[in-house]
C-alpha cells in the first residue's frame, strides 16, 4: 500500500510512562517513527505528543486505535499534511567568518525567514522555522560554507478546528461522569 | 480524633478487603515481605485465604483459573526482579485471553530504583506491552487510589491483567486509609455507547440474508449474554459455530450449534464460513488461528463484527458493520429489530459434512481398530461419566484440542484452556486455581506428558491445601503437537519431540496424591470412574498412541476450506 507521512496527535494524563507505551504500539506495527515531541496542550493538565510517521492508511488508523486502548491515553488522531499547520524550527552554527565574505546571509535569511541567535567571532548561530523541505533547503544553502552544528526538532502542529479537537470529547467523559456518580449506584 | 495510622503493607489487604478479595496467589520474597508480614497479622481478620504456590508462574496461571471460572478478579502477590519475571507468562496469557487480573510485585525502595539494586528489574517497562495496565507505586498514600483504579481497569469493558509494582518503602511507610472503589477514569471507556445507526444496518443485513452464519467467542461469556445470544440466533434461525474460548457458550446439543471454527475446528463450519453470504462475529476476534489465509477468509461475505473492543474491528478481517458494545445491550438491539426467519436448508447443508468428518475423523478417534488407546477415547469416557459442574483445564497442544473437541462443554460444563498465548504448563496452575474459583464443580486437568512438567511443581500446592483437582496424563512420550507437525510438514524430522518421562504415578505419591496408570482399553473406563469417585485430588496417566495426529487440520496460513481429514 502506499505510503504517506502522517502526523499522530495523541492526548493523554500525565502518568509516567506513557511515552513507552505510545512507541511500543508502533514497534510493534514495525512503524519507524520519524520524530516525535511531547508538550502540554490549551487544556490545562493534558499532554499532547506530536508523531510523525510514513506508513498507509489502514496501518496508521489501526495504530491509533491501538494507542487508544491504552488506560491513560485520552484520544489519538491521525491526520495528513494538508489537514494541518505544522512547523519545525532548526539551528545551525555557521563559521563567522564565511558569513562575512558575501552579502549571501542576507539574501537567506531574508528568503528562508530566519533570524540570528547568536554572533561570536568564532561563530554564528542562525534560527529557521519552516516545512522539512524548507529548511534542507536552507541547510544545502549554508552548507556551501560547511555547517559547523545543524539541529532539527521534531513537528509540531495544530488542526484547522478552534479548540482542541479533544475538547467534545472531554465534554463526552464529563457527561459520563456525572452519570456513574448521579446514577442510583 | 485522629485516625490510626496503618502500614502501605496493610493498607494493600484492606484495600483487596474492600474489593471482596477473598484468594491471593502469592509466593514471598525480600521486597515484598512487608505485605506477607501484614497478612499474618489480618489473615482471618479480612479472611484472606493466601495460596502459597510452588513457583511464581503456578501463582499467575492459578490466578486466571481462578478468575476464569469464578467472573472474578484473580489476585497475586509476589516479589520482584525473578518473582516479577515470572509471572509475565501468566500475565502475557491474561492480556490475550482477555482474564481480569491483579498482580502486585514488591519493588525496591524508590531511592535505589535504576541503580541495578538487587531483584530490581524494570516491570513497568517488560510488563507494559502485555497489561491493560501496569503502575509503579512509589508511595504508601497513593496504594488506595492505585488498588481501585487496578480493579476497575482489570475488569470493566474488556477484562485483562493489570500490574501494580509496589516499591518496599510504601509497604512500610505510615497512611491513614481510607479507600472508594473506582467508578470512572476519564481516559477510560470501557463500554461504547450502541451507534443505533450500526445496530439498524447490521439487522437489515441479517434480516436480507439467506444464508447467516455466526461465530462466537468468549465475549459473549465475559458479558454473560448466553441468552441474549439464544434469542438472537433463535429468532433469525442462525446457525452458529464457535472459538475455542467460545466453546462453553452454547450447549453442543443445541439446534444451531455446528460446533468449534479454527485450525482444528470442525469441518462443516469452517467450509461454511466461505459459503455464508452474512458472517456474523459475535465477542470474538478473527484469531489467526480462527481464520487461516486472512485474504481467503469469508471474500464472499458480508461481515458484521459485535465487540466491546474498538481497536478490534477491522483490524483482522475487513467488516461491512461493526457493532460497538457490550453483547449484553448490543444483541437485544439487533434482535429486536430482527425479522423472524427459517434457514432450514441452509441449516440441514451443515450436515453433510458433519457426516463426512464423522466417518473420517471422529470414528477413527473413538472407535480405533487396534489396542492402543486414543485421547479422544480419554476425553470422551471423561464426558459421558460427569454431569453438570464439571469444569476440565486443559494444557496445550493435542491434549487441549482433543478436549475441546471431545468434552460436550456448556455453560455449566465449562473449558479453561490458554487460548491466545498457547501456554504449555497453563493446565495444572489453572486447575488449582478452578477448584477454588469453583469449589461446586469437579476440576479435572487434562494435560500432556511435556505440558504437565513445564509447571508439575504445582502438586505440591495441590498436596498442601487438598485441592481436589483430577489430574488426567495423556502420555505418549511425545510433545504431541509439535512431532504432529513434524510429521505433516518437516519430512518426519522428529527434532528434539520425543521425551523421556518420569513414574508420573510414583511423582504423584511422593506429594501423597493417589494414582493410577492406565495402559489397555479395558481398565480406561473404570480407572476414569475411580479418578472422579475420589473425594481428593488424583493422577490418571494413560498411554496413548504414540503417534496421533489431531484432525481436522487446516494447515497454518492456508484457506480454511482447505481442512484436512487424514495425511
Amino acid at each position: 500500500m502506499e505510503k504517506t507521512l502522517y502526523t499522530v496527535t495523541v492526548y493523554s494524563e500525565n502518568q509516567v510512562g506513557l511515552l513507552n507505551q505510545v512507541t511500543i504500539v508502533f514497534t510493534r506495527r514495525q512503524v519507524n517513527i520519524e520524530s516525535l515531541t511531547v508538550s502540554r496542550s490549551a487544556i490545562p493538565g493534558v499532554h499532547k505528543f506530536t508523531i510523525t510517521a510514513n506508513t498507509d492508511r489502514e496501518t496508521i488508523r489501526k495504530i491509533v486505535l491501538q494507542i487508544e486502548k491504552r488506560i491513560d491515553v485520552l484520544k489519538a488522531y491521525y491526520y495528513t499534511d494538508d489537514q494541518i499547520i505544522f512547523q519545525e524550527i532548526a539551528l545551525y552554527k555557521v563559521p563567522t567568518l564565511s558569513l562575512m565574505s558575501s552579502n549571501e546571509i542576507e539574501t537567506l535569511v531574508r528568503k528562508y525567514n530566519a533570524r540570528i541567535l547568536e554572533v561570536t567571532k568564532d561563530y554564528t548561530v542562525i534560527e529557521q522555522a519552516g516545512h522539512k523541505a524548507e529548511i534542507d533547503a536552507m541547510f544545502d544553502a549554508l552548507n556551501k560554507n560547511k555547517i559547523l552544528q545543524f539541529v532539527r526538532s521534531g513537528r509540531v502542529a495544530i488542526t484547522r478546528s478552534t479548540v482542541e479537537r479533544l475538547s467534545n470529547f472531554l465534554e463526552e467523559m464529563e457527561a459520563r461522569r456525572k452519570e456513574v456518580f448521579n446514577g442510583n449506584n | 480524633m485522629e485516625k490510626k495510622k496503618i502500614t502501605g503493607a496493610e493498607a494493600l489487604l484492606f484495600a483487596f478487603k474492600e474489593e471482596k478479595v477473598d484468594t491471593i496467589f502469592g509466593y514471598p520474597g525480600g521486597a515484598i515481605i512487608p505485605v506477607f508480614d501484614a497478612l499474618y497479622t489480618h489473615k482471618e481478620k479480612l479472611a484472606l485465604n493466601h495460596i502459597l504456590t510452588r513457583h511464581e508462574q503456578g501463582a499467575a496461571h492459578a490466578a486466571q483459573g481462578y478468575a476464569r471460572v469464578s467472573g472474578k478478579v484473580g489476585v497475586v502477590i509476589v516479589t520482584s526482579g525473578p518473582a516479577a519475571a515470572n509471572i509475565v507468562t501468566g500475565v502475557a496469557d491474561a492480556m490475550l485471553d482477555s482474564t481480569p487480573l491483579v498482580v502486585v510485585t514488591g519493588q525496591t525502595s524508590v531511592d535505589a530504583l535504576g541503580s541495578d539494586a538487587f531483584q530490581e528489574t524494570d516491570v513497568l517497562g517488560i510488563t507494559q506491552a502485555i497489561t491493560k495496565w501496569s503502575y509503579q507505586i512509589r508511595r504508601a498514600e497513593d496504594i488506595s487510589w492505585a488498588v481501585a483504579r487496578a480493579f476497575y481497569i482489570a475488569r470493566e469493558g474488556r477484562p485483562g491483567p493489570v500490574v501494580l509494582d509496589l516499591s518496599k518503602d510504601a509497604q512500610n511507610q505510615l497512611i491513614e486509609f481510607s479507600y472508594e472503589k473506582c467508578r470512572y477514569i476519564r481516559s477510560y471507556q470501557p463500554e461504547p455507547e450502541l451507534n443505533p445507526d450500526k445496530i439498524a444496518r447490521a439487522a437489515q443485513l441479517i434480516n436480507q440474508a439467506k444464508k447467516p452464519f455466526a461465530v462466537v467467542g468468549q465475549g459473549v461469556l465475559l458479558g454473560r449474554a448466553e441468552q441474549e445470544l439464544f434469542n438472537f440466533l433463535n429468532k433469525a434461525d442462525i446457525p452458529a459455530a464457535s472459538s475455542l474460548l467460545g466453546l462453553d457458550v452454547m450447549p453442543v446439543d443445541y439446534r444451531l450449534n455446528m460446533g468449534m471454527v479454527g485450525m482444528h475446528g470442525n469441518v462443516a463450519p469452517n467450509k461454511k464460513t466461505n459459503e455464508c453470504d452474512v458472517l456474523i462475529a459475535i465477542g470474538m476476534r478473527f484469531s489467526d488461528r480462527v481464520t487461516g489465509k486472512l485474504s481467503e477468509y469469508a471474500p464472499q461475505a458480508k461481515v458484521i463484527h459485535f465487540d466491546i473492543d474498538p481497536s478490534e474491528i477491522n483490524k483482522n478481517v475487513q467488516v461491512e458493520v461493526g457493532v460497538l458494545g457490550n453483547v449484553k445491550k448490543s444483541l437485544p438491539a439487533v434482535t429486536e429489530l430482527l425479522d423472524k426467519a427459517d434457514h432450514k436448508e441452509w441449516i440441514e447443508s451443515f450436515e453433510e459434512h458433519k457426516l463426512c468428518e464423522y466417518r473420517e475423523v471422529v470414528s477413527k478417534d473413538l472407535y480405533p481398530n487396534n489396542g492402543i488407546l486414543t485421547m479422544a477415547e480419554v476425553v470422551k469416557c471423561l464426558s459421558d461419566n460427569t454431569g453438570e459442574n464439571t469444569i476440565v483445564v486443559t494444557d496445550v497442544g493435542q491434549n487441549q484440542i482433543t478436549a475441546a473437541r471431545y468434552f460436550s462443554a456448556y455453560n455449566t460444563r465449562k473449558i479453561v484452556t490458554s487460548g491466545g498465548l498457547g501456554t504449555m504448563g497453563f493446565g495444572l496452575p489453572a486447575g488449582v486455581g478452578a477448584a477454588l474459583g469453583s469449589p461446586e464443580s469437579k476440576v479435572f486437568v487434562i494435560s500432556g506428558d511435556g505440558g504437565i512438567q513445564m509447571t508439575i511443581q504445582e502438586l505440591g500446592t495441590i498436596m498442601e491445601y487438598k485441592i481436589p483437582v483430577k489430574v488426567i496424563i495423556l502420555n505418549n512420550n511425545y510433545l504431541g503437537m509439535v512431532r504432529q507437525w513434524q510429521e505433516l510438514f518437516y519430512e518426519e524430522r522428529y527434532s528434539s519431540t520425543s521425551i523421556q518421562n518420569p513414574d508420573f504415578i510414583a511423582l504423584a505419591a511422593a506429594y501423597g496424591i493417589k494414582g493410577r496408570k492406565v495402559e489397555q482399553r479395558k481398565d480406561l473406563a473404570e480407572a476414569v470412574r475411580e479418578m472422579i469417585a475420589a473425594d481428593s485430588a488424583y493422577v490418571l496417566e494413560v498411554m496413548v498412541e504414540k503417534k496421533g495426529i489431531v484432525y481436522p487440520m487446516v494447515p497454518a496460513g492456508k484457506c480454511i476450506t482447505e481442512i484436512m481429514l487424514k495425511s
